[in-house]
């Protein structure tokens, strides 16, 4: 790794200001980030350590919304009773990342702000339809991925917090690749806002997307058969050494399936 | 260069590190606290494990510096006061949990962070939770043993081994 200077600032506005320097980088957790340096394939000039924020701490529940820090370890996130008792299908996301080490480091602000194509937060963020919280603005989940490893933040721009509206109901079924313990396929099914939402990570070369055939299956009949019925098409989808774009696409209905079922 | 300081096994240090020092050769080059192993330097394998604060986490993956102030722990830090083995380091030993030896003070330490949160795992419980720890000799079969019949012991119960 090559070497850089590393400041901790105290505040998301210290932090921003950091940020405006030549190459600075915001690091969370540094469950990704620290890899890529290693591997050289990032060398920013300044790393922004944004762990010491308080403002970006904690967990708050009100009036059918779940507040979550960009700070929020996933092991805070899969630990909260408040999460758990509101948006269950969020806790279980949160616990099923990684590895237990990786969870007490890793943060929700970081996983989306990466947004890697396999990650599993962005299907979260994106099937309830969360709002994204920055230094300057909120940003639709919709609005807010933009593609392999894109976002719509601008340089600089820090997350802060996601704002998820309490589901009806929620599933997150994530079939896993063993070794990296990435999402081969996730997906996330909630009922929220008067809809049906899927979204799906780790199959899309684009990253998480919202699998309308299955939306307007489940939105008619919300069953396992209906989703049997829809056809997913894998135009797009990964081809790795884990599975073809076929393998991918059918993943997508069998976790669907699950899900549907485990909301039944 | 920055300074860092933390708390390693009770005892105050500091010292003069680069920013891409990481908290392991930190532990290990500075410190001198070679039981820290370091097995792929990626995440994946659970040798480098130690505690930050009280909570089980990947050294090879952290940055010194972000420990700054942090209460850490190793495998050095593990044992009883007299020096004598921990229950769980002993349960190792018992239920012969370990063959090389590489994995195992990341084992050690993933574990006792396990048995803090949950006195009394189920088998299943133990293996998921050693999901981010790889032993290429062992098999896993005696660590998780091992880590049962230290969680016994630690409920004032006992097991015999084998
Ligand atoms: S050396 Fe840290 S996980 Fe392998
Ligand atoms: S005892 Fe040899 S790697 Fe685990």
């Amino acid at each position: 790794m090559y070497n850089f200077d590393y400041v901790k600032p105290a505040s998301v506005a210290d932090a921003v200001a950091a940020l405006q320097g030549e190459d600075a980088q915001a690091i969370a957790g540094g469950q990704t980030l620290i890899a890529t340096m290693k591997q050289r394939l990032a060398q920013p000039r300044t790393l922004v350590d944004l762990t010491g924020i308080t403002e970006m701490q904690g967990i708050s529940v009100d009036g059918g919304v779940v507040s979550v820090g960009a700070g929020a370890r996933h092991a805070e996130v899969a630990g909260s009773a408040e999460v758990r008792g509101a948006i269950p299908a969020l806790a279980d996301l949160a616990g099923k990342i990684g590895d237990p080490q990786v969870r007490n480091r890793g943060t929700i602000g970081g996983s989306i702000a990466n947004n890697d194509p396999s990650a599993c937060y962005p299907a979260a963020v994106l099937g309830l339809g969360a709002t994204v919280v920055t230094n300057a603005r909120e940003i639709a989940a919709a609005d807010f991925f933009q593609g392999l490893y894109t976002t719509s933040l601008n340089e600089g721009e820090v997350v802060t917090a996601v704002k998820f509206p309490v589901a009806a109901a929620a599933s997150w079924q994530k079939f896993e690749q063993p070794a990296s313990r990435f999402s081969l396929v996730g997906v996330f099914v909630a009922k929220v806002e008067g809809e049906v939402r899927v979204a799906v990570t780790g199959a899309s070369e684009e990253g998480v997307f919202r699998a309308a055939a299955l939306e307007q299956a489940l939105a008619s009949d919300f069953s396992a058969a209906a989703v049997e019925g829809a056809s997913v098409s894998s135009a797009g989808m990964i081809a790795d050494l884990h599975g073809t774009p076929d393998y991918r696409a059918n993943l997508v209905k069998v976790m669907t399936k699950r899900a549907v079922e485990a909301m039944s | 260069m920055p300074t860092v300081s933390m708390t390693v096994n009770g005892k105050a240090v500091a010292s003069d590190v680069e920013g891409r020092t990481l908290l392991v050769d930190f532990l290990r080059e500075n410190l001198r606290l070679t039981g820290t192993h370091v097995g792929c330097d990626t995440l994946q394998c659970g040798a480098c494990v130690v505690h930050v604060n009280g909570d089980s986490v990947k050294a090879c993956s952290m940055l010194a510096l972000s420990a700054e102030g942090a209460e850490i722990t190793t495998i050095e830090g593990i044992a009883n006061p007299d020096g004598s083995l921990s229950v769980l380091q002993r349960a190792f030993q018992d239920h012969h949990g370990l063959q090389c030896g590489f994995c195992t003070p990341g084992m050690v330490m993933s574990a006792a962070d396990l048995l803090k949160r949950n006195a009394n795992p189920s088998e299943r419980e133990v293996r998921e939770w050693l999901e981010g720890n790889l032993c290429r000799c062992t098999g896993y079969h005696n660590i998780v043993k091992a880590i049962l019949a230290a969680a016994a012991e630690m409920r004032g119960e006992k097991i015999a081994a084998e």
